[in-house]
């Protein structure tokens, strides 16, 4: 065991000493792969972000009744009990318009223009909670309440938020694609770094192999210089999408605070860090092994 | 220690370089092999390190088939055997007491007891004073004591020498010589390929004589003395027309 961990030890050291001799041409290649990861993680980020803004803005499907402005008390009340009553209904909730006006202030920042109105804008409404959320149900359910008296308007809140949770989806395949083409990018990188790695110390494998080296001897370092390399450029590309948000946020807080608001690119949590780092390190091992293998099998056929 | 019984070599294209080739080599023994050049005698030692696979026939090394040997196992038989290649095969980007600590990296020795066994096996080829220059500062002699000093620092109990004292002048070839006397001294089983046909009988060694492939015979001289009075009767098994086919 004590064995088994000196060698591991040793062959990552000798790994580490390989990639300090030739910084410049280890530090192109960590760059590109940074470059290669970067796209789709930053694809990722601007998606999460898009996605998160999404459900602040809409939780479940709602329904929203507007009524008549200046729509008597007993009007209100009758509203309310239709509503219970119909079998698709779940749970109401009674929004007065002081509150909406408070809550419009609130959350859109526009606190200035609403503060110079002189008389509240907005009408009295229900929020209506179906029990089922599908298209069809909320459809139904809209026309049948737009007809009621004192019914000024009914809004499906669901509607953009279904085009937008399909522009997502749209989003999120190309993210796929995306991360697929460059991760094979990835790969071809380190298979290739590794194979020039191989030819020159092609006597060292050769004469390892006569005096009695395994072959996971002989991929040992390389495998671990795989790893290294895909881990580096991981990092690389966290640093890359970190500043680029760094410097995005400062464009958007200007451009928020011209509408009072506080709209700021998020970037990504520690674990999707690490998962990408994780997944690059993972990329170049597979680049080097494949390399490797490659190599060794091309030997012994011979 | 190393078998063959009827073993044949045969190239793609034809070429048979080895022909029906039977002998027993037992422990301890120091055994040459002399020839022309292309008479065999580098096949026959890559045979015995499964560098090559034999066509037909068989060749036991310490109990192991070779012919039906796997891969995996293909390491762990050649750290029991000592190299020594007539292009001594040095890495030219490591100092002389790396290129001998590799050996020993590849087992997963503990560095400390590597390092002081380097230094014994450099020490035993009198090359200790050279431990740090690199290989390609050391003359041809030199060059062919650090192959000997890597062959021998894993202690391996087969030492094979494929034209040892190839390019070498003659007190080269002596330091040599004595060299591997002393490892047979101490037990070590010894095959030394050569095409210097006087080299076995000098050290009162048997040697087996190729020609063309084929085994002539192997000559036992009358001033072998050795501890090992097995050997005789070893030797007595294969007589010359052994090489028929």
């Amino acid at each position: 065991m004590m064995n088994w961990l000196t060698q591991h030890l040793r062959a990552l050291l000798f790994s580490l000493r390989r990639l300090l001799a030739t910084p410049v041409a280890n530090l192109l290649n960590v760059l590109v792969i940074g470059l290669a990861l970067s796209l789709p993680m930053g694809l990722y980020v601007l998606l999460q972000n898009v996605q998160s803004l999404a459900d602040r803005a809409v939780g479940t499907p709602q329904l929203s009744v507007f009524m008549n402005m200046g729509v008597g008390k007993d009007d209100i009340a009758r509203i309310g009990r239709q509503l219970k009553q119909s079998e698709a209904v779940d749970h109401i909730e009674f929004v007065p318009r002081e509150q909406a006006l408070e809550q419009l202030k609130r959350s859109t920042g526009l606190a200035d223009v609403i503060g110079g109105l002189t008389q509240n804008p907005l009408p009295d409404a229900y929020v209506v909670y179906p029990k089922r959320t599908d298209a069809q149900t909320l459809e139904t359910l809209r026309d049948e309440v737009r007809k009621w008296q004192k019914v000024e308007h009914v809004q499906l809140d669901a509607a953009w938020a279904h085009k937008l949770e399909s522009l997502l989806k749209f989003g999120r395949a190309a993210l796929l694609i995306l991360a697929v083409l460059l991760s094979i990018a990835l790969v071809a990188v380190t298979f290739n770094t590794i194979r020039l790695q191989i030819l020159t110390r092609r006597d060292e494998i050769e004469i390892s192999r006569l005096i009695g080296a395994t072959n996971g001897f002989i991929r040992r370092p390389f495998l671990y210089f795989g790893l290294l390399q895909g881990l580096l450029g991981g990092i690389a590309a966290w640093l890359i999408i970190s500043l680029s948000l760094h410097l995005l946020n400062v464009g958007l807080i200007e451009l928020a605070q011209l509408y009072a608001s506080n709209l700021a690119l998020f970037a990504p949590s520690a674990g999707d860090g690490l998962a990408l780092l994780l997944f690059s390190a993972c990329l170049g091992w597979l680049g080097a092994w494949l390399s490797v293998v490659q190599h060794l099998w091309r030997i012994e056929s011979k | 220690m190393i078998s063959f019984n009827q073993v044949c070599k045969r190239y793609p294209g034809g070429y048979e370089a080895l022909k029906n080739i039977s002998f027993d080599i037992t422990e301890g023994e120091m055994v040459f092999v002399t020839g022309h050049s292309g008479a065999g005698k580098s096949t026959l030692l890559n045979l015995i390190a499964a560098i090559e696979r034999p066509t037909s026939g068989s060749v036991i090394v310490k109990g192991q088939n070779i012919s039906t040997l796997k891969g995996g196992a293909l390491p762990y038989l050649r750290r029991n055997l000592g190299l020594v290649f007539q292009d001594h095969k040095l890495l030219f980007d490591r100092s002389v007491f790396d290129n001998v600590m590799l050996p020993l990296d590849i087992c997963g020795f503990d560095h400390r007891e590597s390092a002081s066994r380097a230094r014994a096996a450099l020490d035993k080829v009198g090359l200790l004073p050279r431990e740090k220059t690199t290989p390609i500062a050391l003359s041809g002699g030199e060059q062919q004591r650090l192959c000997i000093a890597r062959a021998i620092v894993n202690r391996p109990s087969i030492l094979l020498a494929d034209e040892p004292t190839g390019n070498l002048d003659a007190e080269y070839a002596n330091d040599i010589m004595d060299i591997f006397k002393s490892f047979h001294q101490v037990g070590v089983t010894l095959l030394i390929a050569t095409h210097e046909t006087g080299a076995g009988a000098l050290l009162g060694a048997r040697t087996l004589i190729l020609k063309q492939g084929e085994l002539q015979s192997t000559d036992e001289t009358t001033s072998h003395s050795t501890k090992l009075s097995n050997i005789d009767s070893q030797v007595a098994a294969y007589p010359a027309g052994s090489g028929q086919t």
